[in-house]
């Protein structure tokens, strides 16, 4: 088991995704930074669909009761094994009674601990990636067990790897989304070339921005949704889905992101700036 | 068979929308469920396919790959030209049970002086009528339903509801829904359903269909406290009419 001492902010199980039942209204989840939490996975031979844990910024504090190894990927939380500082990125022996804890926050969002074998929570229709009311908890709290298995014989292949960097300034690859000619063309210059931030209301489901577009009344009927779509309210104010994203809206749908830049803004937040750049 | 101008567009790189006209129609989600299952029974299905469709949109997403849209919008056109009636699968009708009591439907004095009715006579609007699934999404299992009469048609509230309980029955504008899961909402809530919409412990988490048909009818509290309890246990409340 691990054990959740603390619970840090955010702290997930997450795996790549729940598909299949989209039509049905059901979020597709899964790791927020897609690459990261398979680079975590890959360092220890786990198959791709392990489940790993997902930390947002502050890290919690976790007591393992078997041994294992676990990798460490996605954002620097700066990780400490039994209060010593480790390497981010990388692979580390863990035995019986180790105690894995986070510090300063030293760049990006989103970390992923992967362990061998992967976490052993429940799988709900066909995935362990935590999503509320689809699995009982959308978070880890205090108290809580998560099972895996012991391992202790693994040959460690992999032991670091180098991240890929994390600019500061974010530029989000989309193509045309499904109502972009509602926009007038004031409306594409400045979507091209001003400069977003970041609102406070960014999370797993979506990423609201604090610049607006100026208002629109195109009506629509509620159509299909997905990650990395860029929905207008009518007010102007933009809202990128995320993996928890709602499968379908009612707003005006004006971008839609690639895969990749979904991956990269997973690892922003509040307050940073972003700009948004037409796919080629 | 009706036939209606569609238009396809790029949705990013491994999905496509296809839109019929900007209409509110049974007749038209009928087109569009025979071209879903056309769709699928052509190999857009399994686990590398998934189709969403919603009043007049179906959105078909790749969960492998990227798509070519040049390629797949002409394909897409082939066979909607080719699509054919009769493997679809036949909508169903549900009725489920509402309790109006004022315990749930914590808007219903404030709708009736909105709306000049009595509760008895909203009551009797809301379940008068037959509503068409027209889309599930916003949250797991909750279905979009349209057919409202003209009279239940109210504004959303002015500012949503923090906390808004599971099961609650809500109208805003032209629709009314059944709330699946504890949630914030700003839907004007006249009652509880006591059925369970979407249980993600099935196979098949949500016995509804889009292009599915729903009427609602009338429990009293006691009868509402019964279902919830054979809810509980999972007795099967549901009744079906085909």
């Amino acid at each position: 088991m691990l054990k959740v001492v603390k619970s840090g902010f955010f702290t997930s199980i997450q795996d790549n995704g729940r598909y299949g039942y989209r039509h049905l209204g059901v979020p597709v989840s899964g790791s927020m930074d897609q690459p990261a939490s398979r680079l975590a996975n890959a360092m220890l031979e786990n198959p791709e669909e392990a489940a790993v844990l997902e930390i947002t910024m502050s890290g919690p504090v976790l007591e393992f009761t078997k041994d294992t190894w676990i990798a460490i990927a996605g954002a620097n939380l700066s990780p400490k094994l039994n209060e010593v500082d480790i390497d981010n990125h990388s692979v580390h022996r863990i035995r019986s009674g180790d105690r894995l804890a986070f510090g300063k926050h030293i760049d990006g969002l989103r970390g992923y601990v992967a362990v061998k074998g992967g976490f052993d929570t429940p799988e709900v229709l066909k995935s362990r990636s935590f999503y509320k009311p689809i699995t009982e908890k959308d978070h880890l709290v205090a108290g809580m067990e998560v099972p895996y298995k012991e391992v202790t014989e693994f040959e460690v292949k992999i032991s670091h790897v180098i991240p890929s960097e994390i600019h500061k300034v974010l530029k989000l690859s989309a193509g045309p989304g499904p109502e972009f000619d509602i926009l007038d063309d004031n409306q594409k210059e400045l979507l091209f070339n001003q400069s977003f931030t970041i609102a406070m209301e960014n999370n797993r489901m979506a990423y609201q921005l604090q610049e607006t577009l100026g208002s629109h009344q195109h009506p629509m009927l509620t159509s299909a949704t997905m990650p990395g779509t860029v929905q207008m309210t009518p007010g102007g104010k933009l809202i990128i889905l995320m993996r928890d994203g709602q499968t379908t809206g009612g707003y005006p749908r004006i971008l839609q992101l690639t895969e990749d830049s979904v991956n990269k803004l997973a690892q922003k937040t509040f307050g940073d700036t972003l700009y948004f750049k037409k796919e080629s | 068979m009706n036939s209606y101008p569609i238009h396809i567009k790029p949705f990013g790189k491994s999905a496509v929308l296809v839109e019929w006209p900007f209409e509110i129609d049974p007749k038209i989600l009928d087109d569009i469920l025979t071209f879903k299952d056309y769709l699928k029974l052509k190999g857009y299905s399994g686990e590398e396919w998934e189709i969403v469709a919603a009043y007049n949109s179906l959105a078909l997403i790749n969960n492998k790959k990227e798509i070519k849209f040049e390629e797949i919008s002409v394909r897409l056109r082939e066979l909607y030209d080719q699509r054919e009636e009769g493997v679809k699968k036949e909508p169903r009708h549900w009725r489920l049970p509402v309790c109006y009591d004022l315990e749930f439907g914590i808007d219903l004095e404030e709708l009736s002086q909105q709306i000049g009715k009595t509760i008895e006579q909203i009551i009797t609007l809301h379940t008068s009528v037959t509503y068409t699934v027209y889309g599930i999404g916003f949250l797991p299992g909750f279905l979009y339903l349209g057919g409202i009469p003209k009279d239940l048609e109210t504004p959303r509230k002015a500012s949503p509801r923090l906390h808004v309980r599971k099961g609650s029955v809500g109208l805003a504008r032209k629709q009314t829904g059944i709330y699946p899961q504890d949630c914030p909402g700003g839907w004007n809530i006249i009652g509880n359903c006591p059925v369970p919409i979407f249980d993600a412990q099935k196979e098949n988490p949500c016995f509804v269909r889009v292009g599915d048909t729903v009427s609602f009818y009338s429990i009293t509290r006691a009868q509402f406290d019964l279902h919830t309890i054979q809810a509980e246990v999972g007795i099967d409340l549901l009744t079906k009419e085909s």
